[in-house]
């Protein structure tokens, strides 16, 4: 058993509203362990992002409640002086658009020497240099030298996600952060990045939260999984438990609506409806019930709790075990009829 | 006869510079692409950012002028027929925007957004009109009061059904989607996907899919073509391309896709690294000096490939 890096419990992410607090993230608790890779999925609105800016203490006016516990010191609590010094050395973060996470006016080497800067003030400026050539090399950069005095517009999208990167890996950071990482990137760059990120893994040994929507991505890289729904995670498992025997409704729901490569042609799945807005989120109940409205009221919980259904793999409300597709059911009833 | 016929087909952009803003070189977008699609088929065009796909699509339509080449449709070569003519051909073609949320003006009701196309081509009376708006906005399964409202109202899936409805608001024969699902999540994806292949099958429409995800190429096309740096490096059935990719880009590309089975994880790294390999061995081979793909090559009836011009 691998040591535990980050765990978290019971966090609560809530934002202001029209004078009310609405919680995007709402009692999630889970840990991170070292050299494994966490990923998150869900649909847009589900509250992923909102979770990770919330560990790296990058919301200004969000409440948060609950425990971060990072290495036995809470971050809910840290000061954002603390916080500054955490981040980006112990903890890195990859943004999703690498355009906008890099400053235009600076080549991008002096980008890079500035996180080493900001976290070792008396590093000397050519060991720093050495240090950020080192850091494009790790990341694939072919030419360092030329590409450190280059400014982000020269750099195509995929180079440009590698500086992102290599600064987020500069201080060797414990725990590194992904928010859909590759989901600007065409196929064949995702999958380089993607490599980059498990090589990367090898090396530094951190805990990667790998946050993204595509369900193939996850299928590479985590170890582990946690489907977020409205901002609740609904099911959380081990990859081949997660990919392979999928529980929750919402779980399943996803991974039946995506074109795979071996069966084509057939309709996809459609989940009914649309993820509910913060304020019109219902806070009691089955959050997901909305959307699979043929399954009885009766079978969901009144306030669903995570079950543990077999060692490591927790599943929101007992919805699940009455749950059934209605094509099944169509099927089904055809099959009796004949 | 197929639909549509794209011979050779250029859409070079100048580039221009110095004092006197003289055009000083030409971006090549799209550099002699030829394909033709059948009836009530989706043909998928594939390719990475910048690989002219959008701008093919475009200049089908009419939205870039061709450089050189012809598009036949339906016979007619568009690039030489008179603009009367032209303004009737345009009617049978018409395209889905990739991003929903900027195809639609924020600022007209759904009514009006669907009705200008049929405002430009049809004359009806107002209350035929709004039966016929009506109807398209059942066909796209969105309630028919939902037409007084603005488009900000609606969820992202429903906004590119919107889309649809006014693509399809004159019966139009070919349809070009550029990206339609890419900026949409996956459980709407799979909504707006099924919905294309539905009103596919009852209005015998012709699709021209472009999309950067194979998936969804696999799920929706019958015959695809691959664009690198504006050209062709492989056509086929979606059957010969998956299963028998001939160009080292190709192979690429396919071994790119996340598997989904995560048993399969190893397999797949190596895989792809073995691929890598290949194309780096083997690309001085596959591209000529300029890096571009060769002329294509059939290999059988259907397939088609760039193979260097030394066999």
């Amino acid at each position: 058993m691998s040591e535990v890096l980050l765990d978290i419990k019971n966090l609560k992410t809530s934002f202001r509203i029209k004078d009310d607090y609405y919680a995007a993230v709402d009692n999630v608790s889970l840990i991170v362990k070292k050299n494994e890779v966490l990923a998150i999925v869900g649909e847009s609105g589900s509250g992923k992002s909102a979770f990770a800016f919330s560990i790296m203490g990058l919301h200004t006016r969000a409440k948060i409640e609950g425990e971060i516990n990072y290495k036995g010191n809470n971050l809910v609590q840290a000061s954002p002086n603390q916080m500054k010094k955490l981040r980006g050395n112990e903890m890195g973060m990859i943004f999703q658009d690498a355009l906008s996470a890099l400053n235009p006016l600076m080549v991008v080497g002096a980008q890079i020497d500035e996180a080493i800067f900001l976290h070792n003030p008396k590093s000397s400026k050519s060991l720093r240099k050495k240090q950020v050539i080192n850091l494009l090399n790790q990341v694939g950069i072919p030419r360092p030298e030329k590409t450190y005095d280059q400014y982000p517009h020269e750099l195509s999208g995929g180079m440009r996600q590698r500086i992102v990167i290599a600064m987020a890996i500069s201080n060797q950071p414990e725990l590194l952060i992904a928010d859909e990482p590759t989901t600007a990137l065409d196929v064949t760059i995702q999958s380089q990045i993607l490599d980059l990120i498990k090589e990367l893994k090898e090396t530094i040994h951190a805990g990667i939260i790998l946050i993204t929507h595509d369900l193939g991505v996850v299928a590479e890289m985590a170890d582990r999984v946690a489907v977020m729904y409205a901002g609740q995670i609904v099911e959380i498992a081990d990859v081949y438990t997660l990919m392979e025997n999928p529980q929750h409704p919402y779980t399943r729901s996803l991974l039946n609506s995506i074109p795979t490569l071996n069966d084509v042609k057939e309709d996809l799945h459609v989940i009914e409806g649309v993820v509910p807005s913060l304020q019109n989120l219902p806070r009691t109940g089955c959050r997901f019930a909305s959307r699979i409205p043929w399954i009885k009221d009766s079978v969901h919980e009144a306030s669903p709790e995570l079950h543990e259904i077999s060692s490591g793999h927790y599943v929101r409300c007992t919805c699940y075990k009455d749950f059934y597709f209605p094509e099944q059911a169509e099927e089904e009833c055809n099959y009796v009829a004949n | 006869m197929s639909l549509i016929k794209v011979e050779n087909l250029k859409v070079h952009f100048p580039v221009r510079g110095g004092v006197f803003q003289t055009v000083k070189d030409h971006v090549r977008a799209v550099d002699g692409v030829s394909f033709s699609i059948e009836q009530g088929q989706t043909y998928g065009l594939v390719g990475e950012s910048g690989s002219g796909k959008t701008t093919t699509g475009r200049a089908i339509i009419g939205l870039n002028d061709i450089t050189s080449g012809k598009v036949m449709f339906e016979g007619k070569d568009l690039s030489s027929v008179s603009k009367k003519e032209y303004i009737d051909v345009r009617k049978d073609i018409q395209m889905i925007f990739q991003d929903p949320f900027s195809s639609l003006n924020p600022k007209k009701r759904v009514a009006d957004i669907v009705a200008e196309p049929l405002r430009n081509y049809e004359n009806l009376s107002p209350k035929e009109e709004r039966i016929r708006i009506q109807e398209l906005m059942e066909l796209v399964g969105l309630s028919p009061e939902a037409i007084y409202k603005y488009p900000h109202e609606f969820s992202g899936g429903q906004r590119q059904r919107i889309g649809i409805a006014r693509a399809i608001a004159l019966n139009p024969k070919l349809i070009i989607a550029d990206e339609p699902v890419s900026a949409l999540d996956v459980s709407v994806q799979a909504q707006v996907l099924n919905f294309m292949r539905e009103i596919q099958k009852e209005l015998n429409l012709t699709y021209l899919f472009i999309s950067h995800d194979l998936g969804i190429i696999r799920h929706m096309c019958d015959h695809i073509g691959i664009m690198y740096k504006g050209r062709y490096v492989e056509e086929g059935t979606s059957e010969e391309i998956f299963t028998n990719p001939q160009h080292i880009y190709t192979k690429r590309l396919i071994a790119a896709i996340p598997d989904s089975n995560p048993r399969n994880r190893e397999m797949h790294y190596e895989n792809r690294k073995l691929v890598k390999s290949e194309y780096d061995k083997l690309e001085k081979d596959f591209f000529d000096e300029k890096g571009l793909p060769f002329s294509l090559k059939s290999i059988s009836a259907t397939h088609q490939v760039a193979l260097p011009e030394r066999g």
